[in-house]
């Protein structure tokens, strides 16, 4: 290869955002051609009760990847989070109707996630199980667990004051507040914190970490605690979005989160990605679930849509990974 | 290998806890020795148990797939819509889903050795896509009304032992050899241990992925036909969180999922351990949530030991 043909790779200064973002920006545009197209086709859609429900209906996937796309960036993986969100969910309810004040019923659940993946962490860390495997025995612990308990009662007569997800602030509901919070925090401290730049270091080689200082049984304990926390969230969210919680384990919400964080430009590999681009890639799903209805489209293939989707934005990015590798 | 090396072998210590598990279940239940309850039992593993078999290779290998189940739906759909919405003749509409199934399967394979897609992502990916054409392909309608002959394969007996087993039993064999004792079988277990020196050793990695991803669809297909026959109608969530099942089977019968590590031997007893849990602590008055709660105190205990003993083992 000349040396023309080299500079020429080189991006200047004013191009580097474009490339070290370019995964969240394929999203956000996937995101803005499809409120044009779809809004162009039937202008209700862009009614400001749609757009509220778009942005506000995914927040708790939203808040669930940010903790979902730490385990993966950080070389790991957790198929048990769709469960975990069940469980906390219906002790946040169970709490809630009973004789708890409200705090009581939104710490409680949080502090539990927590301390439940910290265990799941620990078990992937120091009994040298793999993750997928610890995982998939926690989900069949999570939801045999929780169905046998509840027997799948239904919790009603929540308190108004605990719906937090129902609540606005500054006329915009509260998850939305939630995600961007949470979404802009994350990835600040990811960006420029040592201790959140070290699970992109032990997830990209953990050998190289190691030798640099990070330990990586300690990140995965961390990076299993932060989700969750998060997956505690997301459950208050989830929990709190109807009048009834259903003491259910969402069907494939696990594989929902995963996805969002995949599209978002998290790679399995691990070492990539940003909570950003898993933020908009849960928005772009309430998208294009809102435009199969608008567009009269039977809801029956949204997970077709979905499945292209996946498969289209991880061929794309591999496409571009051998491109770059070729151009080195 | 030494007798100290057999005895501390994932496969060992998994008979002895069968064994076990076999011995506390028949004290609570007298109904669980029974012939009857042990070949109904058969009956209702073969499909979990079909698709664990090419799930073996496909985990022995260091691959992963989370389609299966999905591939089970879609089979089941179009198996019915073909015969009931275009008229063919049952058999071929058969044919023409386990042909589908190869072909899902193909694509898999196809997507991760010629984009370098990881099995994880590609596979959740099919997972949606082939879930969402079965759901989108039936429009939630289910498909009943099948010929009497069809039903022998899934309700049908054959010299008294359920037709299905007869089938899963020859594919054990079949799949037992073949990673056991042929060229094929040792190159699965070179690519699950180091595929850059397989490929140097002139193994032909690639194709060997497309050939078990293929089987895995396969396999997924012919558990669909049985599927279809044993419940005698189609649906569209057919099969949906299947491949957990499967996947544990698996894991729990020593397969290692970091590669080149497992026996058809280990998964057998490792479906059989969770089939005897399920049925015997329903037996015994667990209802059926809590069962799923024994698998997974099992199987993350299954692997908490066996690494403490490998550990043992080596010293």
């Amino acid at each position: 290869m000349n040396t023309a043909a080299v500079a020429s790779n080189v991006p200047s200064r004013r191009w580097q955002w474009v490339r070290s973002y370019g995964q969240e920006l394929v999203v956000l545009s996937g995101i803005i051609v499809l409120m044009i197209v779809v809004g162009l086709y039937n202008p209700r859609f862009l009614s400001d009760n749609n757009l509220i429900s778009i942005f506000s209906g995914n927040a708790y996937i939203a808040v669930a990847a940010i903790g979902m796309s730490i385990v993966i960036m950080s070389g790991h993986i957790d198929v048990s989070v769709g469960s975990l969100i069940g469980v906390l969910a219906t002790i946040a309810g169970t709490l809630a109707v009973g004789d708890y004040p409200v705090w009581v019923a939104w710490l409680v659940p949080v502090a539990i996630g927590v301390i439940v993946n910290t265990a799941v962490g620990a078990l992937i860390a120091f009994a040298g199980i793999p993750s997928i495997v610890v995982t998939l025995g926690m989900l069949s612990i999570l939801k045999g667990g929780l169905i046998s308990i509840t027997k799948g009662n239904w919790i009603t007569n929540m308190p108004g004051e605990f719906l937090i997800a129902q609540q606005r602030w500054l006329g915009i509901p509260a998850p939305v507040w939630f995600m961007v919070f949470l979404t802009v925090i994350v990835a600040v401290w990811m960006k420029s914190w040592p201790l959140g730049r070290s699970f992109y270091a032990v997830g990209g080689n953990p050998e190289a970490a190691r030798a640099a200082g990070f330990s990586p049984q300690r990140t995965c304990v961390l990076a299993f605690m932060i989700h969750g926390f998060f997956a505690g969230i997301a459950a208050l969210l989830f929990a709190t979005q109807l009048q009834v919680i259903q003491s259910t384990v969402p069907p494939n919400l696990e594989l929902t989160v995963i996805t969002a964080s995949v599209i978002g430009g998290v790679s399995i590999l691990g070492g990539t990605g940003t909570v950003i681009g898993s933020t908009l890639a849960a928005i772009l799903f309430a998208c294009i679930g809102s435009s199969l209805v608008f567009l009269n489209v039977s809801a029956y293939w949204l997970r077709a849509v979905l499945g292209l989707l996946i498969l289209t934005t991880v061929l794309a990015d591999m496409i571009r990974r051998h491109r770059n590798r070729r151009s080195l | 290998m030494s007798a100290r090396g057999l005895l501390f072998r994932h496969e060992s210590v998994l008979a002895l806890l069968l064994v076990l598990t076999l011995a506390v279940l028949a004290q609570q239940s007298d109904k669980f020795f029974t012939m009857a309850n042990m070949l109904n039992q058969g009956r209702l593993m073969a499909e979990v148990g079909i698709i664990a078999l090419a799930m073996t290779f496909v985990i022995v290998t260091a691959g992963i797939d989370l389609s299966v189940g999905s591939i089970l739906g879609l089979v089941a759909i179009v198996m019915g819509v073909l015969w009931q919405k275009a008229g063919l003749p049952l058999p071929v509409a058969i044919g023409l889903g386990v042909v589908l199934g190869c072909i899902a399967g193909f694509a898999n394979g196809f997507i991760i050795t010629k984009f370098g897609v990881p099995p994880l992502i590609t596979t959740l990916g099919t997972l949606a896509l082939y879930r969402g054409l079965a759901e989108g392909i039936s429009q939630a309608r289910s498909v009943r009304g099948y010929p009497d002959w069809f039903f022998t394969l899934g309700q049908g007996e054959l010299w008294g032992i359920p037709t299905q087993l007869w089938i899963f039993l020859l594919l054990a064999i079949i799949t037992a050899v073949i990673l056991g004792l042929t060229p094929f079988g040792r190159a699965t277990y070179a690519i699950g241990s180091n595929s850059i020196a397989a490929e140097f050793s002139g193994i032909p990695v690639r194709n060997s992925y497309l050939i078990i991803y293929t089987l895995s669809g396969l396999f997924s297909a012919i558990a669909a036909v049985i599927f279809v026959s044993r419940v005698s109608t189609t649906r569209s969530d057919m099969g949906t969180g299947l491949e957990l099942d499967v996947i544990t089977a698996v894991v729990l019968g020593g397969s290692s999922i970091f590669g080149g590590k497992g026996t058809i031997i280990g998964t057998l007893l490792g479906l059989t351990l969770m089939q005897a849990l399920k049925n015997g602590l329903s037996l015994a008055g667990v209802k059926g949530d809590g069962t799923i709660v024994m698998i997974g105190v099992v199987l993350i205990g299954a692997l908490i030991l066996s690494n403490l003993f490998q550990k043992k083992g080596d010293g």
